[in-house]
């Protein structure tokens, strides 16, 4: 496997607006909205956050830092999402920054009180992915609701660690923080399932395969993802990895439709 | 397209009622953002309530509570149960 | 592989799954989202126990919050109820900021008379600048103080999706977006906070609508104009106790006028220069939640009362120091204020107004607050702004002007629809990318607002209500 082409932090402060630190680990924060990631992103950041917008887009962007033990974190708020299969801005921006901009951990955050919804967003993200932490929040409103997560059974199935949070009320925080630590620091090896598609899809995804093995990114990209993503009509993850290897504004970029008098 | 006569308008689920989904006539963004929320086949859903002049109605699919208008309901065609 | 190959290769690629995709009349799509949804169920079915159905005070609630008799009153009681905060609560702390920054200013007063500074110095950077951006504070700050945490406090409980639930078939009809409504109340606080929440809505035409509309309703730099006219013309007989009850009532009012004229002008905009179809909305009714009181208190003050208190502050100073050079500098018998005040008397009067209160207007481009203390200033004619304690000497100080109760209603018409302050206009110019549309924003309001007090004027006269 060789290493990435350009110098990641071009690509951090170009593409995202994003310069960590020396050592400073990357944090993305992904989850639906309505979830709780900005109580959980308050939570862990307290004053030093700085609001803003991602590069030329009119789409909020936050970034906040925090320390635990020995090491400093950068937590960059991605635009609440249902999926990242990127139809829209938002999904767009959640699915470039986790791609192209490789944090080192991605924290998903779930609704303890709609996992099925939830969980579809997580399994995209494993897609992606294998350094991911999952936080089952708002557990304070399951258990209103009677409704329980078994997050052992949860971590098996996923094969992703699994925290149960409630951002409001502070609880599971400290796990949370210590499981992003170890992820971050390749102390705690991930390995999230596959989901398996049905048949028509899976043969599919074959064919297309050894074409795209055939470009070498697979450093940057997981092959697979990349072939579902064309098998969905995502054409815009052919012109993103072009700008992503190029750090030009490629031409085949498709602006946003723009109302026009 | 509607060829099956079990389906209905998802709209015309009465208030407390339950149903299936059994197709989506959405195209486009709408589409994507009804599968997105898991309004899939298959995907039970219940009527919660109306809005005061009787429009959005609100559905509890998967834990959560959303809010469609009439029209945007009327094009998702359930099995009533 | 260099770029060229491999950009071709990709293309290629793409022609490929292209392929593929269309034989199969498009279904990947919807397989792609329903596996992965079908192995959401089963590891959800596996880790996840259900004991009993969803919840009932979240039920309870909206049954009384969105049902066909209650909700719309109570909808207006808790807009009624937060103005009434708002404006009772503002006017303690308002005043004692107001002496406080007043004499600090006396004190910069001194430092300029013990350097022997030139008096026109002192009188641009003390009388104007520092004199309105004093102002500016201890008349915002407050009302902002107490209107965003209560925003954000109906935020953080759950309420705002349901007021959008209410109200989306009005904006249905309109071809808008229910959650324009949630833009609007923003709005209330702040124009360009307003318009910066237009994000919210999906649809670009409707985001555009949104934005253009959120003018209409009176943010708080316009409070204190409207209740102090309200309240002279309105309430100036009653006692203390009752004026801010009738001074709410009336911004309340003004506020529903207001958002009438939204719905209009959204349904005008929808059938002529945004022309498109309703589009689809989806909106999320999260349950309630019992609010994390001090930490809503505190995120609203940061991140939204002294953001939008320090912009304002950036614009109100130097138009505080143009008033004070056009208050002061002299071309003949009058100053330049004066002047150009005769200049606008005849387009002023004909919608009601006179020239000094369209002047007021224009100078308050930079920040709504302050108009009512330009006009003060005009009238009296001593050259820098002031506030005058007493409704009694407010009223005789308008009267002795040519005020009458046509002059108070066509002055808070116009504060209620003319043009967007410069704060809100540049967010315009961020939010929408083009000198167009912020341009139509800023001529939009400022012709409705001219129509309707022509209007109003010219009927009045002439039935001779006058």
């Amino acid at each position: 496997m060789h290493s990435l082409p350009i110098d990641h932090s071009i690509i951090l402060r170009n593409l995202f607006g994003i310069t960590p630190k020396q050592n400073q680990a990357v944090i993305a924060l992904a989850g639906n909205p309505n979830v709780g990631k900005s109580t959980l992103f308050n939570a862990l950041t307290g004053l030093r956050q700085h609001t803003g917008n991602w590069p030329g887009k009119t789409v909020d962007n936050a970034q906040g830092a925090f320390t635990y033990k020995d090491k400093s974190f950068l937590l960059i708020d991605l635009p609440g999402t249902y999926s990242i299969l990127a139809h829209t801005v938002e999904e767009e921006i959640a699915r470039d920054f986790i791609c192209f901009g490789k944090p080192n951990v991605t924290l998903v955050v779930l609704d303890a009180t709609s996992m099925e919804r939830n969980l579809n967003l997580a399994l995209q993200v494993m897609e992606i992915t294998s350094n991911i932490v999952v936080c089952v929040n708002l557990i304070d409103e399951a258990k209103k609701q009677n409704i329980i997560v078994d997050t052992t059974l949860l971590e098996n199935e996923l094969g992703v660690p699994v925290i149960a949070t409630s951002a409001r009320n502070k609880t599971g925080l400290k796990e949370l923080c210590e499981t992003l630590y170890l992820v971050a620091r390749g102390k705690l090896i991930t390995q999230p399932k596959n989901i398996t598609y049905s048949e028509e899809i899976e043969n599919a995804v074959n064919i297309l395969l050894p074409k795209i093995e055939q470009l070498n990114i697979g450093c940057i990209l997981n092959p697979r993802w990349v072939a579902l993503r064309l098998l969905d009509g995502d054409k815009k993850i052919i012109s993103n990895i072009c700008r992503y290897l190029d750090l030009q504004p490629s031409k085949y970029y498709e602006r946003e439709v723009e109302i026009t008098l | 397209m509607n060829s099956n006569t079990n389906t209905v308008p998802l709209s015309n689920i009465s208030i407390g009622n339950n149903c299936k989904i059994a197709n989506i006539e959405h195209k486009g963004l709408m589409r994507r953002r009804i599968l997105d929320l898991g309004i899939i086949p298959g995907t039970a859903v219940e009527c919660v309530r109306r809005g005061p002049s009787g429009d959005p109605t609100a559905y509890y699919i998967r834990g959560t509570t959303i809010a469609l208008r009439n029209e945007d309901a009327a094009k998702i065609n359930v099995y009533p149960i | 592989m260099n770029y060229a190959t491999k950009s071709q290769a990709l293309s290629n690629l793409w022609e490929d799954s292209n392929k593929i995709r269309t034989t199969s009349e498009n279904i990947f799509s919807d397989k792609i989202v329903s596996d992965i949804y079908k192995s959401a169920e089963l590891i959800a079915k596996k880790s996840v126990r259900k004991n009993s159905k969803k919840l009932d005070f979240t039920s309870k609630l909206d049954n009384i919050l969105t049902s066909k008799i209650t909700g719309y009153p109570i909808m207006l009681i808790i807009l009624g109820f937060i103005l009434w905060l708002t404006i009772s609560g503002a006017n303690f702390p308002s005043k004692i900021l107001a002496k406080a920054l007043f004499s600090i200013q006396d004190i910069l007063t001194g430092l300029f008379l013990a350097t022997g500074a030139p008096d026109w110095l002192h009188g641009v950077l003390v009388l104007g600048l520092y004199r309105s951006s004093a102002w500016v504070l201890s008349v915002m700050l407050p009302p902002m103080a107490i209107f965003f945490p209560l925003f954000t406090l109906l935020e953080d409980l759950g309420v705002l999706p349901r007021v959008a639930f209410n109200l989306d078939h009005l904006f249905k009809k309109a071809k808008a977006c229910g959650k324009q409504s949630l833009t609007m109340c923003m709005g209330f606080g702040c124009n360009a906070a307003g318009v910066v929440s237009c994000r919210i809505i999906d649809s670009p035409r409707e985001r555009l609508i949104a934005i253009l509309t959120n003018n209409f309703v009176p943010c708080n730099g316009r409070y204190p104009t409207l209740i102090a006219i309200g309240t002279i013309f309105g309430a100036g007989s009653l006692a203390q106790q009752y004026q801010t009850t009738v001074a709410a009532g009336i911004i309340t009012i003004l506020i529903l006028i207001g958002i009438a004229v939204t719905f209009t002008v959204s349904w005008l905009l929808s059938h002529t220069l945004l022309k498109g179809e309703a589009s689809s909305m989806v909106l999320e009714l999260p349950p309630y939640r019992k609010p994390k009181i001090l930490s809503v208190i505190y995120r609203s003050i940061i991140d939204r009362t002294l953001f939008v208190l320090k912009r304002a502050l950036i614009i109100a100073a130097p138009a505080g120091a143009i008033t004070w050079i056009m208050a002061n500098v002299f071309i003949g018998d009058f100053s330049i204020l004066t002047h150009t005040a005769n200049f606008l008397q005849p387009v002023a009067g004909a919608i009601g107004l006179d020239g000094f209160i369209l002047l007021a207007f224009i100078l308050g481009l930079p920040a709504n607050e302050i108009v009512f203390p330009i006009l003060i200033m005009s009238y009296l004619s001593n050259g820098y702004i002031v506030e005058l304690d007493s409704i009694t000497e407010l009223q005789n100080l308008l009267v002795s002007n040519g005020w009458t109760w046509l002059t108070a209603v066509n002055t808070m018409i116009f504060c209620l629809l003319h043009w967007p302050c410069a704060t809100t206009l540049i967010t315009t110019l961020k939010e929408t990318g083009s000198k167009k549309w912020t341009f139509l924003a800023f001529l939009m309001p400022t012709c409705i607002a001219f129509a309707v007090c022509f209007i109003l004027t010219q009927t009045v006269h002439i039935l001779g209500l006058i």
